[in-house]
């Protein structure tokens, strides 16, 4: 496939999961360059690399944390400088701090809009400079079904997805004129590190309200990015693409 | 950079910028309303503008661009 021939791709959390996933699978479908984020497991993030190098891609993992917007905009800046451009950029670093809503922390909360929200946003706004120029751009941000239909000890969280559905769509709006697309996906229930922690009382509930009867795999999110940010995806802006097996319709 | 020479790179930027001719680029002309320029042709401008003179145009004075010499005028006063 040559769709992303030439194309640079920017996946924030892309050391593991379904950031790592997302990376891989642009540079399978011919990303010239994928560039990784992550905020602090080097290793995994050289990990991601190696397989980006093996697909073909020129691979790159940069470290910053997100909910640090200057740091975000000057990665952003130092990326178009070295590669001259940006296609995609991928807001899929994401942090969950589960708890009752009448015992989370403002620092809990603080830390989770930080991060799933005011990151893609910070990002968003550097990466649309060189898009308007360019007048090309995708941007994908990884929501959650918890944002379409809250989950109890999830306050924060669902709120920050939720939030980036509507950030989603008005920039969405705003970008339409410069021929950028901005959409969401919102995974279910995928099986990665940020799921693994759930005991399996809570994972045969939840596999009950799934009517494909299972957990998502991290290439199922990384499939509807990769259409999303294509040419196929060409007459679609401003969707939320759920990938959750039917679990919320 | 002489008065006159901020004044056509001004109207080159303006002209790349909007797709209008640069006989259609009047001091007198409003961006939006003589140039069709709608608000994120006038971010992309100021972008510009701050690129190529390497001036900082804060948003409120942005604000207050309205025309083309409003813009020749802003990079004169503050032009380094």
């Amino acid at each position: 496939m040559s769709g992303f021939k030439d194309k640079v791709v920017l996946v924030t959390g892309g050391s593991r999961g379904i950031g790592r996933a997302v990376a891989v699978a642009f540079a399978k479908a011919g990303a010239s360059t994928v560039v990784i984020s992550y905020a602090g497991n080097e290793a995994a993030a050289q990990e991601t690399v190696a397989l980006l190098q093996a697909a073909g891609a020129k691979a790159e993992a940069v470290k910053f944390d997100v909910s640090d917007t200057a740091a975000g905009a000057s990665a952003i800046d130092t990326l178009v400088k070295t590669h001259g451009r940006l296609d995609v950029l991928v807001n899929n670093a994401g942090v969950a701090v589960d708890g009752l809503v009448m015992r989370v922390k403002d620092e809990d909360w603080d830390k989770q809009l930080d991060t799933n929200l005011k990151g893609a946003f910070a990002l968003i706004r550097a990466a649309s400079r060189p898009m308007m120029k360019q007048r090309s751009g995708a941007i994908i941000n990884i929501t959650s079904v918890v944002g379409e239909m809250g989950n109890g000890g999830q306050a924060a969280y669902s709120a920050s997805k939720a939030g980036l559905i509507g950030l989603t769509k008005a920039v969405a709006r705003e970008l339409s004129s410069r021929n950028i697309r901005v959409n969401a996906v919102s995974p279910g229930f995928i099986g990665t590190d940020m799921t693994s922690h759930l005991s399996d009382e809570l994972r045969q509930k939840m596999m009950e309200g799934i009517p494909l009867g299972r957990l998502g795999n991290p290439e199922e999110v990384a499939g509807a990015v990769v259409f999303l940010a294509g040419d196929a995806a060409s007459y679609i802006t401003g969707e939320v693409l759920k990938v959750n097996g039917g679990m919320y319709m | 950079m002489s008065t006159s020479a901020i004044e056509t790179k001004v109207k080159n930027i303006i002209a790349d910028q909007l797709g209008v001719g640069e006989d259609e680029i009047k001091p007198e002309s409003s961006f939006i309303e003589d140039l069709g320029a709608d608000s994120l042709d006038i971010v992309e401008l100021v972008m510009a503008m701050e690129e190529e003179f390497e001036v900082e145009i804060p948003d409120e004075e942005a604000e207050n661009i309205k025309t083309v010499g409003d813009a020749i005028n802003y990079i004169n006063t503050h032009k380094k």
